[in-house]
């Protein structure tokens, strides 16, 4: 035929090979990079360090790692002081957690109904979220310091003899047990409170209007329309957001590091402050602070698949 | 059971007038139906009954006390919503008891109560499901559950059927109609669908452009439209309007030969109203057409429609006035065949073409 005649003449190889060039040879193009870079960065570290927990290492010692088992473990579960640091972590994160989500939630149902402003509010309260935590951490560590202070001020104490010294957990010169921890629980709350708000409130904007009518035609008080719409309905966003911010407290670091350094003596010293102490301030424990870092992750793991399992679990009954 | 009644009841969205004021009273135990195109304001006007909406002016009485700034919990009335609007994440049984459990009633007072109604509407076997797991049939049965569980004043019931499709929204209808036979409970229902409220209206508001344009029993709407709208709007096809001159007992149809001697008794009523004579409409209904071969009006057969019984006639009676006749199937009628026929003195109905008002003879007396 005419047109086939007019045609360049390919032979089935060469026309393969062009398609190849053009479909298969791209697609690797983009992806392989990507891959690369995920196994060297991500993959290849989770598993090595895997495998330094098992072994007796120092990454500032000639030497190469040394294979013990599950030394590293069992040493670190029957050491007192770890045990010590893990409560400190628990209590961090539930009072953490615990308060977060209480202001959160209250802030949202604040900002929820449209007023003048609401829009203003709502980004002012986002604020704190957005500033690096090391910033956040150095500037309450000003606002705190009992001399020239902000905080004591707002609080009435002026002469810093007779007022909190938070981060040194001292109140007029005495000691007052887990006042530092408080102090960083506070800081906490007040940048990551935004964030159960921004969740909560995109669950509540998700709620229909006519459940509240209907609800209201059912003369159902506010009280009561609280407790059996409005609170099942953001239940999933509450506790995802309840989640995320369960697994931060855990893993919790920068503020502290910046506010304490895990101080006064080992009052605020959280697993993850330990954990970069072993790690690298003058112990350069390779081996042991990889095993205390698998510890933490499967206590997140097991807490987060706690949760997940409960929200699952509501999700099936909806 | 309450009586309900609208005062000059006026709603305005901005500069929107999406209801004229109204007045309308509704009395203990009727079932009234609020029938009209979409958009003409049945659901506004619902709404602000039940005080989900506030009026922009205007008076509602329940049972004779002034509900008119009441939040809707402070008005004992029931609403079931278009599209259910069932608690998703509690289970059937949970939704039916949630008007109880907000009002503190005891355990057992609750079993019982949701046992009756769960019976009443024989949906014993959805109890322990979530809503959206239900055919759109069981979901209104539980909103409607819900709403008789609380043995409300008064039911406000928004188009309840809307979302059902053709075969179920008889049967469902025929469910509701004998609860409030059973119940006896004051009822406003809503629906563009006037076959719905042909069949369950105990009187009918038709309503359109945001106002009400008559209210009557189903027989009074269908036979004496109050105007021109109500005319074409009940019934499908509506009713025939033609255009004709009246003068001296006689209409002289627009376009042909056509003359059409005015029963007697109409003759004062329309002389009266048209001033000796003037434009008017004749209005008949498709089965007032009585074809016979010496009949005054006379048209072509333009397109035949066959519906089941009897033969729906399209017929041209002027360039393009096309008006329905019903006929029997025995009559064998081709499209182009003149037909000619006469109106059941009975069942005619005059019109005034200006104010496209109904024109009567009690007006007349
Ligand atoms: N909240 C509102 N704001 C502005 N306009 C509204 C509002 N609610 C209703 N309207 C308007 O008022 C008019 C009447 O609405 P309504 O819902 O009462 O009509 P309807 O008769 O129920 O119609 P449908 O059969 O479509 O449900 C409509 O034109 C609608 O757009
Ligand atoms: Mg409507």
């Amino acid at each position: 035929m005419s047109v086939q005649a007019n045609a360049p003449r390919l032979s089935s190889q060469e026309r393969a090979r062009r398609r190849y060039l053009t479909d298969r040879a791209i697609v690797n193009l983009f992806i392989w990079p990507t891959l690369i870079l995920l196994i060297a960065i991500n993959l290849f570290p989770l598993f090595y360090s895997l495998y330094l927990g098992f072994t007796d290492y120092s990454a500032i010692a000639r030497q190469v790692p040394v294979w013990v088992g599950f030394k590293n473990f069992s040493d670190i579960l029957n050491d007192q002081q770890m045990w010590k640091y893990f409560a400190t972590t628990g209590k961090y994160a539930l009072a953490s957690v615990g308060l977060q989500t209480l202001l959160g939630f209250a802030l949202a149902m604040l900002v929820r109904e449209k007023f003048r402003g609401s829009g203003l509010l709502t980004t002012l309260i986002l604020i704190p979220m957005m500033i690096s935590p090391v910033v956040v951490g150095l500037f309450w560590k000003l606002m705190y310091n009992p001399t020239f202070g902000f905080f004591n001020y707002l609080l009435g104490f002026t002469n810093p003899s007779t007022g909190p010294d938070m981060l040194a957990s001292r109140f007029a010169g005495k000691v007052v047990p887990n006042l530092a921890l408080w102090a960083v629980v506070l800081v906490d709350v007040w940048m990551w409170s935004p964030f159960v708000m921004l969740l909560v409130l995109s669950g509540l904007k998700a709620i229909p209007d006519y459940l509240y009518e209907a609800a209201a035609i059912d003369r159902a008080s506010s009280w009561f329309q609280f407790w059996r719409i409005t609170l099942p309905q953001v239940a999933p966003l509450l506790l995802i957001a309840v989640l995320f911010r369960t697994i931060e407290a855990f893993k919790a670091f920068d503020l502290v590091m910046g506010m304490t350094g895990g101080g006064p003596g080992d009052q605020t010293e959280l697993i993850a402050v330990n954990l970069y102490r072993q790690a690298f301030l003058g112990q350069w424990r390779t081996g042991r602070a990889s095993a205390l870092a698998y510890i933490v992750l499967i206590i997140i793991i097991a807490v987060s698949n706690l949760y997940i399992r409960y929200l699952n679990k509501m999700r099936g009954e909806s | 059971m309450a009586t309900i009644e609208l005062q000059k009841v006026e709603k305005r969205f901005g500069d929107f007038q999406a209801v004229k004021p109204m007045d309308l009273t509704i009395h203990d135990g009727e079932f009234v139906v609020l029938l009209g195109p979409s958009g003409c304001g049945k659901t506004t006007t619902l709404r602000m009954i039940s005080g989900l909406e506030a009026v922009t002016s205007g008076t509602i009485l329940l049972d004779g006390r002034n509900v008119t700034w009441l939040h809707p919990s402070e008005r004992d009335i029931a609403f079931v919503f278009q599209l259910y609007a069932l608690y998703p994440h509690i289970s059937v049984r949970d939704n039916i008891a949630f008007p109880l459990r907000a009002q503190g009633e005891s355990k057992e007072t609750i079993e019982k109560r949701v046992k009756e109604v769960v019976d009443l509407l024989q949906i014993g076997h959805l109890l322990d499901a979530r809503p959206g797991k239900l055919s759109g049939g069981d979901q209104q049965r539980v909103a409607l559950a819900r709403a008789l569980v609380r043995r409300p004043a008064a039911f406000l019931m928004d188009e309840p059927l809307g979302a059902l499709d053709a075969d179920f929204r008889e049967s469902m209808r025929a469910e509701i109609k004998q609860l409030h036979i059973d119940q006896h409970a004051t009822t406003v229902y809503v629906t563009h669908d006037q076959v719905e409220a042909m069949a369950m209206g105990d009187r009918i508001v038709v309503m359109s452009d945001a106002e009400i344009q008559q209210i009557g029993t189903p027989s009074e709407v269908y036979y004496k439209p109050a105007n021109v709208f109500v005319a074409r709007f009940i019934g499908s096809p509506g009713m025939n309007l033609a255009r004709g001159h009246y003068s001296e007992g006689r209409v002289r149809l627009k376009g042909q030969n056509n003359v059409y001697a005015v029963p007697d008794d109409w003759q004062q009523a329309l002389g009266k109203a048209l001033g000796g004579s003037g434009d008017v409409l004749v209005g008949f209904r498709p089965e007032a057409a009585r074809i016979s071969a010496d009949g005054p009006i006379a048209g072509e057969v333009y397109a035949t429609e066959l519906q089941g019984a009897y033969v729906m006639l399209y017929i041209n009676i002027n360039e393009d006035e096309i008006i329905h006749i019903r006929a029997e199937r025995i009559h064998q009628h081709q499209i182009g065949d003149t037909v000619r026929f006469d109106i059941d003195p009975r069942m005619v109905r005059f019109f005034d073409p200006a104010s496209e008002r109904a024109i009567t003879r009690e007006a007349a007396q």
